[in-house]
């Protein structure tokens, strides 16, 4: 088991390393000149041949693009990202408080995903073709049809300013979470609670739970093999959904103006803040990499035939 | 000696789409009797099977009677029905491989269900368990049953659902094709197995095999089906010396060709006598 995780640890640094290159190389592959960027931020009035060598020169643009490349990935190992184009702090102290709230934002609707769909998973499977399976699939497919916009105007209009009981926006207290969170949390409960049904269902007809039922044993303790069989699949999903809803909160983050990377990473963009935009691309992927290496690791942990597998 | 199990007029049917499966099939197991089942595949061997035990799909209906020990099973509740699976009819299921949870070792079905018959913690368990391992040739038995179900064969894993027969000796055992999935040598491994076991818990058996080979050597009465109804039953050797049927003398036939044929390629060596 230790070997395995070692291993698959291993694996993802060479991925990384891709990672960060490529980051590297699209943002440079952006036909407009980084030197430019920073004077017109700057408002320099006319940007002069002279003053865009001077500005080259200082950002380093004027080095070949391999050591650019090296110098730039040597300081990101030490969480320096350089400077922002635009404010002229550094990159990780805008990035970090905003990194920091996006990742609240996403581990607590990450929390209740896991709880949801599990859950409705499980009673779905259990009630398969029933009223109550029939119910939760018809809302389910209903509010995840909605785009999210849509649902969070709703959720403010009806408990803000109707009913006045949670707050419209910001972050100021734990109730400010509650109706980001339950936008978020509702459309992708919606999808993989289906994942988690279904594949109760598949174990459902396997060989195992016949024989299990033809010993005796209760049903109980043969719905806890099911589910446990039926994991497997949804804990690759939900390691998988952290980092998606770590890049995907821009809507609610706006929508709530909820201080996190989303609503950074739009500004920065319209701004074309390079060094933000490429450290937000980099903290993402990374984000993607280490997660899906855990979520291998607590499959590993579960299912022993993947163990042998590497 | 009253008929240990009687099925009268077993019909099983397909609720989603109305098709019946078993038509209506009446047959009896005496105590301490085997009888085979044989039949071409889909004709309906394991839904009868499984409608002993009540284990068809939830759309699968059934109608009829089943009497064991002149109980009729289809009148018990759900709890007393898992009372009786396990401990008084087993199953022995075709595919050892899938047939224990591959997410753990195999060794927590066997203490689960048997702290469910007996009220066994783990180390009386396992106890029992090691002992009747032995007797069907699974050396280190504490071992194997640390292993997940795909470290192990499925000869190994067939033997470990006998030894779980033999610790909860049910008064009935129902083996759906329990050699099947084996290779040859292993089929007769486990066959040896199925003759001890009857005779050391003096059980009744039903045993559905392709095998004919097999069944004429395991069983007492045989019975024959085909799409869904029972074509011809009888003892063992009327059967395979004086079928009345015209499928049953079929399959008995092809079985002689194919041990003519088998026979013919190993030189007529004696190893063709099964
Ligand atoms: N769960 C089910 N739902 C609906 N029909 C079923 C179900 N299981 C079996 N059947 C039908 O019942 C018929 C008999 O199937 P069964 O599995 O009993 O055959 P069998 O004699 O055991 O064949 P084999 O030798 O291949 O195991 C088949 O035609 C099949 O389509
Ligand atoms: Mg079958």
């Amino acid at each position: 088991m230790y070997k395995y995780m070692i291993k698959r640890f291993l694996i993802s640094i060479p991925l990384l390393l891709i990672i960060s290159f490529l980051t590297f190389v699209l943002i440079h592959l952006s036909p407009l000149d980084p030197a430019e960027v920073v004077l017109q931020a700057q408002g320099v009035p006319v940007i002069t041949e002279e003053l865009m060598v001077q500005t080259k020169q200082e950002l380093g643009l004027d080095q070949p693009f391999l050591i650019r490349y090296l110098a730039w990935f040597a300081s990101c190992l030490q969480l320096d990202f350089g400077d922002s184009y635009v404010t002229g702090q550094p990159v990780w102290s805008l990035l970090a408080p905003a990194f920091l709230n996006t990742v609240k934002l996403t581990m607590v609707s990450a929390l209740l995903i896991i709880v949801l769909s599990i859950v409705l998973g499980v009673v779905c499977a259990l009630r398969e073709g029933k009223m109550t399976d029939k119910t939760v699939r018809g809302i389910s497919f209903f509010v995840t049809a909605m785009p999210s916009y849509a649902l969070a105007a709703i959720l403010i209009w009806l408990f803000s300013v109707k009913l006045d009981l949670l707050p419209t926006s910001g972050m100021n207290s734990l109730s400010s979470y509650i109706l980001p969170v339950i936008v978020i949390a509702v459309s992708y409960a919606g999808l993989y609670f289906r994942i988690i049904r279904s594949s109760m269902l598949n174990n459902l007809n396997e060989n195992y739970v016949m024989y299990g039922r033809a010993c005796g044993l209760p049903e109980h303790k043969i719905t806890k093999t099911i589910l446990r069989n039926s994991l497997q699949v949804a804990v690759s999903v939900f390691c998988m959904a952290v980092p998606i809803i770590l890049g995907s909160t821009v809507v609610v983050e706006n929508m709530f103006a909820w201080p996190g990377l989303g609503s950074l990473s739009v500004k920065s963009i319209l701004s074309r803040d390079f060094p933000m935009i490429q450290a937000y691309v980099l903290v993402l992927a990374t984000a993607f990499v280490l997660f899906n290496t855990v979520s291998d690791m607590i499959n590993a942990a579960i299912n022993p035939k993947l163990r042998e597998g590497l | 000696m009253p008929n240990f199990l009687e099925v009268n007029h077993l019909k099983v049917w397909d609720k989603s789409s109305g098709e019946v499966i078993l038509h209506d099939s009446s047959f009896k197991v005496n105590a301490e009797s085997c009888l085979a089942v044989v039949g071409e595949s889909g004709s309906g061997k394991s839904v009868t099977c499984r409608a002993i035990m009540r284990l068809n799909k939830p759309w699968v209906s059934q109608s009829g009677e089943i009497l064991l020990h002149g109980e009729n099973l289809s009148f018990l509740s759900d709890k007393e029905m898992r009372q009786k699976r396990g401990k008084t009819m087993y199953l022995i299921m075709q595919h050892g491989m899938s047939a224990f949870d591959p997410s753990t070792v195999v060794g927590v079905h066997l203490y689960e269900t048997l702290k469910q018959h007996f009220g066994w913690n783990k180390h009386e368990a396992a106890g029992h368990m090691s002992i009747a391992m032995k007797s069907v040739m699974l050396k280190e038995p504490m071992e194997i049953m640390n292993k997940y179900p795909h470290q192990l064969s499925g000869g190994m894993l067939q033997r470990i659902m006998i030894a779980l027969a033999l610790v909860l000796e049910p008064d009935l055992i129902i083996a759906d094709e329990p050699t099947t999935a084996l290779d040859t040598i292993s089929q007769y491994e486990v066959l040896e197995q199925f003759l001890q076991l009857r005779e050391r818990l003096g059980c009744s058996m039903i045993f559905v095999s392709h095998d004919l080979g097999m069944v004429r050597k395991l069983a007492d009465e045989v019975l024959v089906m085909k799409n869904g109804v029972i074509v011809e039953q009888g003892s063992t050797e009327s059967i395979f010396t004086a079928a009345k049927h015209e499928y049953t003398r079929y399959l008995v036939s092809t079985k002689q060709t194919l041990n003519d044929h088998f026979k013919s390629v190993m030189g007529g060596q004696g190893v063709a006598k099964r």
